[in-house]
């Protein structure tokens, strides 16, 4: 290192600086983990983790008995949403609404970028392609009669998603069908994408908030997403308590890969849904700590006698 | 006749060729002034190197490619480089921008440094070859480049020049035909050497007699010794025969030293450009590699076994996985067409490649640059170090290399030199006997000069005319010179303005005590030196001729012609050089005084004289001029004539001068040794000497059992190899098979039972290491290795420079490799300095050749506490902390990555988004350990230095060994384990919002990754123990960074982006109540085992501290007073020692 002894020269030959950082000798804060502060630390953080997972247990179990609003899940399993290959198939420009990105799709879609006609696809990719398409509707009985439960499907995706991240293309003589002109609809799909809600423009194309959450592609090959939520009318504070009958339309094929499919009702809490790990690790560790606190309280007394032994 | 021309012409060529061929050999002959010696002989351009210095490595054409070559030579950038190249190649689940970025950004860093270092290089190059300077042609002075000057070419040199290439000194302004020069930028000596031109061309005093010089010089082809140097010169004279004269290295005038108190010279240039000795000097040491350098890439190599295993596993339970159909290409999820076309063989491989990229991570690119930049930065703070800064010479360390700090913390022998190392090598001259008896002064000065029966103290009196005798011996016998004063006029030399220059510390102080005994030495004048005697006369010496001082012959000569017309020859040296030159029954007397001098630790030299009649004279001096003729080999002809002129002198005297210990250099050995190292002194001094200064530098104690394997202990020189056999199988008994078997594991503690400490001689050691082939003794050095190994202490003593290194070689390789460091002052101790682990190089009174050649260098010997102690501790602490950290931190980032593709199908998804793989060894986790590897003292320094002992814990390279290297990878191990683990559980159910929304796989990600950074970040503010303002900054700081990068990142639509992965992701995460206890909680975890042995370590250590630790410091100290003077028995060692001892003890205590 040249610059290094040019350097140290430069140095040498005056006095070196004498300044606390250049002499080591900073102040410091030389902190030392003594048994005397750990103790106390230990039996707070071990007294507050029980606490915390008492409460996290507590309002976990409360999720079962259906206060406050109800989310509506389906549940796939032995779906590999994060596969790779699926994960990169997509096209984020042609969701956001971009022209180009309408009409010539990215090659990460293939084989789902191009109809066999080569027309592009608009949403192209695995993902779109694979939307979930089950249907669920809700009916409660009262006096006699199965009234549908209204279930909301807005704001089931994330908030920048439906609004900023997806958009659909701008609309052309004020008609969606019109801005979709010269793409294909996914292959897998019955319908083009402006005809995902055709009631509610604002829930059509690649804003339709099904799809958004759909795009979310899930961590692990068992995932959740959210359906519907009832948080109208009579069920705003719950389900209460009765017959329910659920119509399913079933068209999502899962027993070709040995996939399932299950359907949840579930409140939530402050936590989120229902999870008994948090609970249970938190009360564990809890458990521990206080353990080890006391096992560090005997040890620590056995040394101060033996100090003191040896002093006397 | 026509033939026998074309014959010596050819043979010319032949000859011009083959110097080509092999440079160093043969001789090469030059035409001054390029004038062809006759017109018969016909004139031949020769074909030598022009003048041009290229130290500059690259050009600008061939920069790019030759600094990416050698970048890429590195084992660690080449790596990266192919996974760089597999990323652009294959199809990878990261983009190559994540490992690209890094690696261009290393590489560009150290293009652009090196670049500059090349462009200074370049700069004085440039400085250097367009210099002007005035050749001679033609009787006309041209102004020339200095790069355009050829050999043969004649220079003219002015005063305070530097000389533009090697050059044969002809002429100068001064009428004796000499010149000052100093060297102070070739080897650091100050002084001003003399040089003379040859005789026959001193009077060529203008441009146009230079010009009609006819001559050639042969000489030997260029060599890089400084000191060396045989040629002969060839005068013509129109009609005479030419006249020979030989060139010695005081005829060569070298490029980089510079004229002094000279007004011009002319010289002609014999070597030029990269054959000057400067720059054949000039070429780089070789690279030392730590210790801990080693070990990292030994771990490299398991983390790289790690990698190569990961993706291994991957790739096979992959395809276990897809011979299911259902799991190889589900409806939903249906491969490319490219996909399907690739061969299995080929997919398998590119998969495989694909693992090797996404856990690629693991092996971290910025280890080395944060490595490097810790070497380079730490290395600043031994050059800052006030402490190690020298009033004196108002200097303070220096540090020539930088990849060998912490190495100074693994040390485990010490090498050190004697004279100037761990002695002041300022010399006093304390005093002399003459015939026996004793002259010692308590010398006041006073007005004009002493006479005999001045203020001197005699213990007896010797003849007037030996103590006279015996005075100018002293004045005369010597190379010192004069530096003059501003206004001194030629004669009259002011006392305070002259002062006396010489290369030997020695003979300035004896032309010193000289001078108090009333014979002054007065300079040089011309052939003549003058010396003013104690009757104010001046006596004026014809100089004849002068041997100098070299460590083999121990000895100088002079010879001098007196105003009478006698022939005198003076001599000093070792006695053991001079005793077998005088008559035997004139030893007795002073050998009692030597000795009894060199116990008390003093320098003994002997003076004796010889008369030498007008034909011995006659004789000697045709047999000298005819050695100084040779070409080859000329020292050891003249060391011959001398040695046959050396014989039967009579002996006058001795002389005991004192060369002071070092201030603390015995607390400092003490303390080394305690640190668990064991000092070695090679000295080329006399074993009488060394061992005294051993005693008194406390290397060895009062209770230390000696073993001496000498010439002396040897005895007989028939029976000189049985005998030596012999002692060494008892030593060998003595110390290694009768040694308790269990002080193998008590290595380096400080309590030995029984101290043994060794002393050997260089004529020893030769037969040790060389046995004459008939002896059944090669298994001699083995033995010897043994005992030394047992020993706690070496001397070695009348040490040639190459036996020193032989020495330090042999240690360095025996089994273990110990760390050996070596330090020394001159010249002598560079081939140790370079030999050795770390060399470290004393600014010494001996010129700066050691300080160059070292690693390190320190004004003094006690610099080598706080240098090994302190700053070797700590920089080992940080740098192996440092290591271990990188490889735990990239493990932990790594793990949870290989674990996600159990749950993905081994679909090589990564875990994490590109940008904190990118990242997260380059800005979010690289400050914190930069800072901690850069400021932390786990113990202060102030404790390091004052308890040796605390040197032992990082012995044997303690920190990187597999135990604590398995430590750190299985806390990786789990930590990845709970990262990965945890979240995976917490995902059990993914709507983690209190409205039910669910997150997705870049969440997932994003969640680990903050665990990840927490943690890894927190553990290291756990192991900090010394939390500066910087550390806080950097750690909150790094913290606080990622907190507002990962927003930033997540809260913009990146243009440049195919996919959107990460918007809001952040964001969204923190929204979740969950999330955060999840995060803390796993974070606790992670961290509970580490915090649990912290607090375990630090409840171990609070008990064990109630000990005192400053017992074994007194005990040590104690036995001081009285013991070593026991042994010693003289009167006057023991006054002179306790005193010292009473000095030093208050000194200790004060520590």
């Amino acid at each position: 290192m040249a610059a290094a002894s040019s350097c140290a020269e430069l140095a040498g030959r005056n006095k070196p600086d004498n300044t606390a950082f250049t002499q080591q000798r900073l102040p410091a804060w030389q902190p030392l983990l003594s048994a005397g502060t750990a103790l106390p630390l230990f039996f707070c953080a071990g007294l507050a983790c029980l606490a915390l997972g008492l409460g996290l247990h507590f309002s976990s179990a409360t999720i079962q008995r259906f206060a406050g609003p109800v989310c509506l899940y389906y549940q796939l399993s032995n779906y590999y949403q994060n596969h790779r290959r699926y994960g990169v198939s997509r096209d984020d420009r042609q969701l956001s609404g971009d022209a180009s990105g309408l009409s010539s799709p990215a090659t990460e879609c293939s084989p789902f970028r191009t109809d066999p006609q080569g027309l592009p696809i608009a949403p192209c990719g695995a993902i779109a392609n694979s939307l979930f398409n089950d249907t669920f509707t809700l009916y409660h009985l009262a006096n006699g009669t199965f009234h549908p439960v209204p279930l909301d499907n807005r704001g089931i995706s994330w908030w920048t998603d439906s609004n900023i991240k997806f958009s659909n293309p701008e609309l052309v003589n004020g008609s969606l069908e019109a801005a979709f002109k010269g793409t294909a609809k996914p292959l897998n799909w019955p319908q083009a994408a402006y005809m995902l809600d055709t009631g509610n423009p604002n829930n059509t194309g690649f804003i339709n908030e099904d799809f958004i959450v759909w795009m979310r592609t899930a961590a692990l090959p068992t995932f959740r997403k959210l359906y519907r939520r009832v948080r109208e009318g009579n069920f705003s504070s719950g389900l209460p308590q009765g017959t329910y009958c659920l119509d399913i339309t079933y068209n999502y094929p899962v027993l070709s890969f040995q996939g399932t499919k299950k359907v949840i009702f579930s409140t939530v809490s402050w936590m989120g849904g229902k999870n008994p790990f948090l609970g249970i690790v938190y009360l564990v560790f809890g458990s521990a700590c206080i353990l080890t606190g006391f096992v560090m309280l005997a040890v620590h007394i056995k040394f101060q006698k033996q100090n003191q032994m040896d002093v006397e | 006749m026509e033939f026998s021309i074309n014959q010596e012409i050819w043979l010319r060529l032949w000859s011009i060729w083959c110097a080509g061929e092999e440079k160093r050999v043969g001789t090469r002959t030059v035409f001054v002034g390029h004038r062809p010696v006759s017109e018969t002989d016909a004139y031949v351009e020769q074909k030598f190197c022009d003048n041009r210095i290229v130290s500059s490595k690259y050009t600008v054409w061939n920069f790019l490619p030759k600094n990416l070559f050698e970048q890429f030579r590195r084992i660690a950038n080449f790596y990266f480089l192919i996974i760089f190249l597999v990323q652009v190649i294959v199809d990878t689940p990261t983009s190559p921008v994540t490992s690209g970025l890094p690696l261009f950004f290393v590489i560009i860093v150290t293009a652009i440094k090196q670049g500059y270092e090349d462009w200074l290089r370049h700069r004085a190059d440039k400085e250097v070859n367009k210099s002007s300077v005035f050749i001679v042609e033609n009787a006309k002075q041209v102004k020339k480049h200095s790069e355009k000057i050829k050999v043969g070419d004649i220079v003219e040199v002015k005063a305070d020049e530097t000389f533009p290439c090697d050059l044969i000194f002809l002429a100068s302004s001064n009428d004796d035909g000499t010149c000052y020069v100093t060297t102070a930028s070739l080897d650091g000596e100050s002084n001003f050497k003399t040089h003379y031109a040859v005789r026959d061309t001193t009077g060529l005093r203008t441009d146009n007699d230079i010009d009609s010089l006819t001559a050639t010089i042969e000489c030997e082809q260029p060599q890089p010794d400084l000191y060396k140097f045989v040629g002969r010169i060839n005068v013509y004279r129109s009609n005479q025969e030419p006249v020979a004269r030989s060139l010695g290295p005081e005829n060569l005038l070298l490029k980089g030293s510079t004229l002094k108190n000279t007004k011009t010279i002319y010289g002609v240039a014999v070597y030029t450009g990269m054959e000057t000795k400067m720059a054949l000097n000039y070429q780089g040491k070789s690279q030392k590699r730590s210790a801990v350098e080693k070990s990292i890439n030994a771990f490299l190599i398991v983390y790289l076994c790690i990698l190569v295993s990961k993706a291994t596993v991957c790739t096979t339970l992959k395809y276990i996985w897809q011979n299911n159909p259902f799991n190889d290409e589900p409806w939903y999820n249906q491969k490319t067409k490219k996909e399907k076309e690739t061969f299995k063989i080929l997919r398998m491989f590119t998969d495989f490649l694909s693992f090797m990229v996404l856990f690629n991570f693991i092996i971290p690119v910025s280890m080395y640059v944060t490595v490097e930049m810790q070497k380079f930065l730490g290395s600043f703070f031994i050059a800052w170090d006030k402490e190690m800064y020298d009033e004196e010479i108002k200097e303070g360390a220096l540090v020539n290399t930088s990849d060998l700090n912490e190495e100074l913390g693994q040390v485990e022998y010490v090498f050190t030199d004697k004279t100037g190392t761990l002695t002041e090598n300022s010399m006093k001259f304390i005093e002399c006997c003459i015939d026996g008896h004793k002259y010692k002064g308590g010398i006041s000065e006073v007005d004009g000069f002493s006479h005999t029966d001045g203020p001197l103290k005699y213990y007896g009196k010797a003849e007037k005319c030996r103590e006279e005798l015996f005075l100018r011996a002293l004045c005369l016998c010597h190379t010192v010179q004069i530096k003059e004063g501003d206004n001194v006029d030629g004669l009259i030399v002011n006392q305070e303005r002259s002062t006396y220059i010489s290369s030997s510390p020695d003979e300035i102080a004896l032309v010193k005590g000289a001078k108090k005994y009333g014979f002054t030495f007065l300079g040089h004048e011309a052939d003549f030196m003058k010396v003013q005697n104690q009757k104010n006369e001046i006596e004026k010496y014809q100089l004849l001729h002068v041997l100098n001082f070299d460590p083999v012959r121990r000895r100088m000569s002079v010879i001098v012609k007196t105003s009478t017309g006698k022939f005198l020859l003076f001599c000093k040296g070792a006695d053991s050089s001079i005793f077998p030159r005088v008559q035997q029954d004139e030893i007795h007397q002073t050998k009692v005084h030597v000795e009894r001098n060199a116990m008390d630790g003093y320098r003994t030299l002997c003076v004796a004289f010889k008369e030498l009649t007008q034909e011995d004279y006659k004789k000697m001096n045709e047999q000298l001029s005819e050695a100084k003729m040779a070409l080859q080999d000329r020292e050891e002809k003249m060391a011959r004539i001398f040695d046959d002129i050396e014989t039967d002198m009579h002996l006058i005297g001795a002389t005991a001068v004192e060369d002071r210990l070092q201030e603390h250099a015995a607390e400092t050995i003490e303390a080394l040794q305690t640190a668990g190292m064991k000092v070695w002194v090679l000295t080329g001094d006399k074993m009488e000497t060394a061992k005294s200064t051993c005693y008194a530098s406390r290397l060895f104690q009062t209770n230390t059992e000696l073993l001496e394997l000498t010439t002396k202990a040897m005895g007989d020189s028939d029976r000189k190899e049985d005998r030596l056999h012999e002692l060494l199988l008892e030593y060998h008994k003595k110390l290694v098979q009768d040694f308790p078997k269990n002080s193998g594991k008590l290595k380096r503690s400080w309590t030995v039972s029984q101290e043994y400490g060794l002393i050997i001689d260089g004529s020893t050691l030769s037969l040790i290491l060389n046995p004459s082939q008939d002896s059944s003794s090669s298994n001699y050095k083995s033995i010897f290795l043994q005992i030394c190994l047992k020993c706690t202490a070496v001397l070695c003593c009348r040490m040639a420079p190459l036996q020193k290194a032989q020495i330090v070689r042999m240690v360095k390789n025996t089994k273990g490799n110990p760390i050996t460091l070596s330090i020394g002052d001159g010249a002598n101790d560079v081939s140790m300095i370079l030999e050795a682990h770390v060399g470290i190089g004393i600014k010494g009174k001996e010129g700066r050749q050691a300080a160059r050649n070292s690693d390190y260098a320190v004004p003094r010997f006690k610099h080598l506490r706080k240098l090994l102690l302190a700053h070797g501790h700590l920089y080992y602490v940080r740098i192996a902390h440092l290591v271990q950290y990188f490889f735990y931190k990239n493990l932990c980032f790594i793990l949870p990555q290989f674990l996600y593709q159990f749950f993905c199908g081994f679909s090589q998804q990564p875990l994490y988004d590109a940008a904190y793989l990118t990242m997260y060894n380059i800005c979010f986790t690289s400050l914190p350990i930069l800072a901690y590897s850069l400021l932390e003292q786990h113990i202060n320094i102030e404790t390091l230095t004052s308890d040796p002992r605390l040197y032992m814990k990082i012995s044997d390279n303690a920190m990187l060994q597999w135990k604590p290297f398995l430590y750190w990878t299985f806390l990786g191990a789990f930590e990845g384990l709970v990262f990965f683990f945890g979240v995976y559980f917490l995902f059990q159910n993914s709507s983690l919002e209190d409205n039910g929304k669910v997150f997705g796989n870049w969440t997932f990600g994003t969640i680990v990754f903050t665990i990840l950074v927490f943690t890894v970040t927190l553990k290291l503010a756990l192991d900090t123990r010394f939390w500066t303002w910087m550390n806080h900054l950097v750690i909150w700081g790094s913290l606080a960074f990622y907190v507002f990068f990962s927003f930033f990142w997540g809260g913009i639509i990146w243009p440049f982006l195919k996919q959107q992965r990460m918007y809001f992701v952040f964001a969204h995460m923190v929204t979740s109540l969950s999330t955060w206890l999840a995060i803390v909680l796993l974070i606790f975890i992670s961290l509970f085992p580490e915090i649990l042995l912290v607090v375990f370590k630090n409840a171990k250590r609070k008990n064990h501290q109630t000990v005192p630790f400053s017992l074994p410091m007194l005990l040590s100290y104690k036995p001081m007073e009285n013991g070593y003077i026991s042994e010693m028995k003289i009167e006057d060692a023991v006054t002179n020692f306790t005193q010292r001892c009473h000095l030093r003890i208050p000194q200790m205590q004060q520590l």
